[in-house]
């Protein structure tokens, strides 16, 4: 389970605050305006934004500072791979950051990139990939990890309606393979109700518990409201 | 969250080799000045010479900045408002100067202005007498030489970054040429030029080439030239400490003033598009072509003859000025290793902990002069080995500390936008340490890198500075062969000797930047 007590953030005129739990093997989604403070929510979960207070646990267990420690893989809405490093090398850094893999270490990026649709690819560079492409490199990655809690922020925001679906398709499958809880951050309220178990709704400076998501779409607060435009 | 230029984040890397790297150079800067001071023979206090040496320096400085930046805005403003063939090459070359060797300059300007030199045979055609270029003139004439292309470098940077639009706007309300002058031009100009004249103050605060070349005597030489001769000629290693204190004092102060004015900087990004205007009348034109002409054939007369003169001699040249070549090599590429051993800690460091650092820096080696470091660095190793054993390690090492400040005005903004593209996306994954610099910052950097190094090695390549104080008579570098080679009026040798020095610092540059570009992916 995952635990936010009391945890806050101030930067500037900006804050933040979060008192919620999310039970493990829960698909949430995070919706609000934008600049309500989304990003900056997975960026607590994640370690890459320090708490002004409060502390966030894992299965009871405060987490480590260093974000790499934690038992988290996070998929950013670009920037996810590194341009100049291959396919397989960009893949290969979730098993050993060092990057001195082993033979069974390559065979394990190999058959992760088969499982994402990317097989023969090994040797691309960003580049030359497109960008449904690249997000499954990202996604190969996460599945290398292994990691029990999965944030996403706005990860396919820059692909077509069509990839997108298909693409948190894929999302919910590896999520059911590895067991794994996550959050995604989304703008669009369609994606929530499509994939996720629960909403955190973040406005006002608060991210709000979640609610289970077709309660919220029927019977959905002001600021939803307001947010959805209905 | 990337705010105010630093970050709330834990330390990816960790900050000890940046803290030693500023270290050395803190004490390089202060422990040789300590070494001065306590060396330093106030007992005779300053005599004629030295006032004399005082107010040269600063009255040439101030001259040379001004003249500079007086020539300096109708070319800018010639480039500013034509587009012509060429253009980007005249814009290129004049961010050449920066890694021009400064003997070799003078030397081209020798062959222009000189006793023998071209304007010298034209006025003797007519009848008149021919000119000299040495003494306080020809100290100026050089200076102008090498800074008016920087001066026109910052001036067109502010006549560039006025928007386009506003011109538009000034056509629309059939404004003309003056009027255009008086409510966007001038306004420009008085922002800009105060920075560009202390700039062009501060370099010509600290020349020492130049004025060891085509100055001297009592009504031309600068303090930094006083240093060399009390140490060279008189060994008078009290009188040579009290004139370093002076430099410092000297320097110290202008970077104080020099804190206080925006000082313009110059990485010559956007230089090559011209503004479009609608106010051109054939006065203009005309100006705008005598001007780029006049400036195109001042800054490229003086490189052609040395090439000239010297081509033919190449393969003639005699083994000390290969060896010396070598010499000179071997200084580029250690010096070219030291800044990037420097400044990649020190770009960690400011990164992770503020511009500051890059600022204090920057002016920590504008108020040390090469040659007080140098002095400070002979007083102490002095008593444990021969001066002269060391003087190519002390040159590199002086070198690197130099070149400092342009490495990491190349580095810094690179690194930071590295770190907030892929900053936690590396910190997710776990790259920390070394880790992260090989596989994330060194193939990333490898543009700035290339042309940082590229810098460094061509400045060191073509410097006469501490290497004249130190060196052993078979053990110069090639700048100090081709001055030596200058002072025995050898003057085709040194015009060879010229070419190589040239072509060799323009090829150290060209292969690190090129370096860093071949294959880099994006």
């Amino acid at each position: 389970m995952l635990t936010i007590e009391n945890a806050r953030v101030d930067m500037g005129d900006f804050t933040l605050s979060a008192d919620l739990h999310v039970n493990r093997g829960e698909r949430v989604a995070v919706l609000g305006p934008s600049g309500a403070g989304k990003s900056t929510l997975l960026a607590m979960i994640a370690g890459f934004q320090p708490l002004s207070d409060g502390v966030i646990r894992w299965q009871g267990t405060v987490m480590p500072n260093d974000p790499a420690d934690r038992p988290i893989s996070m998929v950013f809405q670009d920037n996810n791979l590194f341009p100049h490093l291959t396919v397989a090398q960009n893949v290969g850094l979730g098993l050993r950051p060092d990057l001195r893999l082993t033979a069974e270490d390559t065979s394990r990026v190999g058959a992760a990139l088969a499982r994402v649709g990317l097989g023969g690819k090994e040797g691309r560079k960003p580049a030359q990939l497109s960008g449904g492409q690249i997000a499954r490199v990202a996604l190969a990655r996460v599945l290398l990890r292994d990691r029990p809690l999965l944030l996403l922020d706005e990860p396919f925001g820059a692909l077509g309606p069509a990839l997108r679906a298909e693409m948190l398709e894929l999302v919910g499958e590896l999520a059911a393979e590895t067991k794994a809880t996550f959050l995604m951050v989304s703008h669009n309220p369609e994606d929530a109700r499509l994939m996720s178990d629960e909403v955190i709704l973040v406005e006002g400076g608060t991210a709000h518990a979640p609610v289970p998501t077709p309660e919220i779409f029927a019977n959905p607060p002001d600021a939803l409201r307001d947010y959805l435009g209905g | 969250m990337m705010r105010s230029g630093r970050t709330d984040r834990p330390i990816w890397v960790s900050h000890w080799p940046g803290l030693l790297a500023v270290l050395l150079l803190v004490v390089l800067v202060f422990g040789t000045l300590v070494a001065v001071i306590l060396r330093a023979d106030g007992g005779r206090g300053l005599g004629p010479s030295d006032w004399a040496a005082i107010r040269f320096t600063l009255w040439q400085a101030a001259l040379s900045a001004g003249v500079s930046v007086v020539l300096a805005i109708p070319v800018a403003r010639a480039l500013a408002r034509r587009s012509f063939p060429g253009r980007r090459l005249l814009v290129t070359l004049l961010g050449a100067p920066f890694i021009l060797p400064i003997i070799v300059a003078v030397l081209g300007l020798i062959a222009v202005f000189g006793r023998n030199g071209i304007i010298s045979a034209a006025l003797g055609v007519m009848g008149g007498e021919p000119i000299s270029i040495y003494g306080y003139h020809g100290v100026i004439l050089a200076h102008v030489f090498f800074n008016l292309p920087l001066a026109t470098r910052l001036i067109l940077q502010g006549w560039l970054s006025i928007p386009a639009e506003r011109f538009r706007l000034a056509a629309s309300l059939g404004m003309g040429p003056r009027d255009i002058a008086r409510t966007l031009e001038r306004p420009m100009l008085r922002e800009v030029i105060p920075g560009a004249f202390l700039v062009i103050f501060l370099i010509c605060l600290t020349s020492f080439a130049v004025a060891l070349a085509l100055g001297g005597g009592p009504r031309a030489t600068t303090v930094e030239l006083a240093i060399y001769e009390a140490f060279k000629f008189d060994f008078d290693l009290g009188r040579a400490a009290l004139l370093a204190l002076i430099q410092f004092a000297m320097g110290a102060g202008a970077a104080l003033i020099a804190f206080r004015v925006a000082i313009p900087g110059d990485m010559g990004a956007g230089l090559d598009r011209a503004v479009q205007r609608w106010d051109d009348t054939r006065a203009q034109r005309v100006m705008d072509v005598v001007a780029v002409t006049l400036a195109s054939l001042f800054l490229l007369l003086p490189l052609t003859m040395v090439i000239v003169d010297g081509a033919p001699g190449l393969l003639t040249l005699p083994a000390s000025v290969f060896q010396a070549a070598a010499r000179s090599l071997m200084v580029a590429f250690g010096s070219a290793l030291l800044t990037l051993a420097l400044a990649l800690p020190i770009a960690a460091l400011v990164v992770q902990r503020g511009a500051w650092l890059v600022e204090g820096l920057g002016y920590l080696t504008i108020a040390a002069s090469p040659l007080v470091v140098g002095t400070g660095l002979f007083l102490i190793l002095f008593p444990f080995v021969k001066p002269s054993d060391l003087a190519l390690p002390v040159t590199a090492v002086v070198n690197a500390a130099m070149s400092l400040p342009f490495t990491l005005r190349a580095l810094v903004p690179a690194l930071r936008q590295i770190e907030k593209d892929y900053g936690r996306l590396a910190d997710g994954l776990g790259l920390h340490g070394l880790t992260r610099v090989r596989l994330l910052w060194l193939p990333r950097l490898r543009r700035p890198l290339g042309f940082a190094l590229g810098l460094a090695a061509a400045l060191s390549m073509g410097d006469l500075g501490v290497i004249a104080m130190f060196a052993a008579p078979d053990g110069v570098t090639l700048p100090l062969q081709l001055y030596r080679l200058m002072g025995a009026y050898r003057m085709d040798d040194a015009a060879a000797a010229a070419v190589l020095l040239l072509g060799l610092s323009l090829c150290l540059f060209w292969i690190f930047d090129r370096g860093g570009r071949v294959n880099a992916d994006d």
